[in-house]
């Protein structure tokens, strides 16, 4: 489904990614891991088509999307939901929810949506900033999967949320693979993304080292150790 | 009647003024608001797409036969317009560079089309009728109020609060909100934000060409008329603060009215008071009254 070889970019005069490659299949969960600065989020951003430095090859269902603008590309049918969650100050919990626009059928509908998320139905008029930290975090996960975008880009959506709430940003990830979507996650907390992906990919210094399918983890461990210093 | 010394029918026809002022300033500093938001251009030229209004409504009248009421709603679509023509083709290219190229262009955009216009009509001014239907006065009873100064600001008001629904209250406007916010990410979603640019810029000047309209039979036409403006509305726009649109409404007509009630007390200080307000606003909140702190 995405195809990406020999993709490099950079910010300002410093390189980051120095020929990142790697393919997800459709269907999969597929996760990006590395330390901090090693290239996940500017990998996620380049194809968004959010750097404009970009180069390479990124091909989705088939299609070269190196040098389209992220309005192309998200209507390609990728989506995502970026670091830091990206939740509008100015926009209510519903607003941000109706934001994306539909750009293809199969999108999970209003009332599905407030079955899996209901918190976002409970406080729908407030500001979408005032939510709590895991509530933002579902809001935007559930704001992409309105659109009917089929790969989903998700930037580090457990980034510091308390255990019960990545428990439950896991269960949806598992439910959102059910309904048939595709997932490329980056993450920090190798046992959350231990415990719901298909593959593995570590990146270190800009170019992907290592790819470990989720039925070698447990035999990987201590290489998994030293790539990611813990 | 007296009151606090003055006579009723003074200090009523003195907030009359002011809040016909005032409209004008919340109208011009509500799209300078809006584009600023949006955009991070500093419009300069919007004086000038005011004064752009008037004139189109005049040619309509003189040219085409076309009067008052057809010019409120024709005028803003035509320098709409040109306004998004402008921003497709000029302003777009240099929202990569420094905020001071777009107030520069702007600024020089203001100074070509006034020049064109004091060869083309002199600086004597054009002389627009009220229209009948807006004609005469009524006497309210402690004073006399012509209709039309009324209706100004009552359609003024009106716009203001429409304005304000549009942006606060519908999908588009939270498109609105959203990109000023983070227009990147809006992008990620699939939206044309360059479309939504020019549509912002386009939609702010109509506002601008609307309040020209409004003008045209209060004072003459005149290509000066919307750089004698221009200056207070920037003033409007740095106290009340660049955060929200009922923030521009109340302070544009706040400061046309304490203006006025200025000339009353004090004559010489009237054209003084609102730079003196904002120096104190500066001095307090740098962000204006109701501007968000960055």
């Amino acid at each position: 489904m995405l195809e990406i070889s020999g993709l490099t970019a950079r910010y300002d005069e410093s390189k980051v990614l120095h020929g990142v490659t790697f393919t997800v299949k459709e269907g999969e969960v597929v996760t990006l891991l590395g330390r901090n600065g090693a290239g996940k989020t500017t990998t996620m951003k380049s194809i968004m088509g959010l750097l404009a430095t970009r180069a390479g090859s990124i091909r989705f269902k088939g299609q070269e999307l190196i040098a389209a603008t992220p309005d192309r590309i998200a209507r390609a049918g990728i989506a995502i939901c970026p670091e830091h969650r990206g939740i509008f100050a100015g926009l209510s919990v519903h607003e941000n929810l109706m934001l994306p626009p539909v750009i293809a059928p199969g999108g999970l509908d209003l009332d599905t949506i407030h079955d899996l998320f209901p918190n976002l139905k409970e406080r729908a008029h407030g500001p979408g900033t005032k939510l709590s930290g895991g509530e933002q975090q579902m809001l935007a996960i559930a704001r992409i999967l309105r659109t009917g975008a089929k790969l989903l880009l998700l930037d580090e959506p457990t980034e510091g949320l308390a255990p019960v709430i990545v428990q439950q940003i896991g269960r949806t990830i598992r439910e959102i693979k059910q309904r048939g979507f595709t997932v490329l996650l980056v993450e920090q907390n190798f046992r959350f993304a231990a415990s719901i992906a298909d593959r593995h990919y570590v990146m270190e210094h800009g170019v992907v080292i290592d790819e470990i399918p989720a039925a070698q983890v447990a035999a990987s461990t201590d290489k998994l150790r030293h790539y990611l210093g813990v | 009647m007296m009151i606090l010394g003055y006579p009723a029918a003074l200090l009523g026809s003195q907030l009359l003024v002011g809040l016909i002022n005032g409209a004008f300033y919340a109208l011009l500093s509500l799209g300078l608001a809006i584009i600023f938001g949006l955009l991070n251009v500093i419009n300069f030229a919007h004086g000038a797409l005011f004064m752009l209004g008037a004139f189109v409504a005049w040619g309509l009248l003189n040219v085409a036969g076309l009067g008052y009421f057809w010019a409120l709603l024709l005028a803003p679509l035509i320098v709409g317009l040109l306004g998004a023509v402008l921003e497709r083709f000029v302003i777009s290219r240099t929202y990569k560079l420094d905020h001071l190229y777009g107030l520069l262009l702007t600024f020089g955009i203001a100074l070509v089309i006034e020049g064109v216009f004091r060869n083309l009509f002199g600086t004597s001014g054009l002389p627009y009728p009220v229209p009948p239907a807006l004609q005469g006065g009524t006497n309210l009873g402690f004073m006399f109020l012509p209709i039309y100064r009324g209706w100004v600001v009552l359609i003024a008001v009106v716009a203001c609060l429409v304005t304000w629904i549009v942006v606060e209250k519908t999908p588009l406007g939270a498109l609105l909100r959203a990109a000023t916010e983070d227009a990147s990410l809006v992008s990620a979603f699939g939206v044309k934000v360059p479309r939504l640019l020019t549509l912002t810029f386009a939609a702010g000047v109509a506002l601008s060409a609307f309040a020209g309209v409004l003008a045209a039979p209060i004072y003459s036409v005149n290509p000066n008329m919307g750089s004698s403006f221009i200056i207070v509305v920037f003033a409007v726009v740095v106290i009340g603060g660049m955060g929200s649109i009922m923030g521009s409404v109340i302070t544009g007509f706040s400061l046309g009215v304490i203006e006025s009630f200025a000339k009353l007390v004090y004559p010489p200080g009237s054209s003084m008071v609102i730079f003196l307000v904002m120096i104190a606003v500066l001095l307090a909140r740098p962000a204006g009254l109701f501007g968000k702190n960055a």
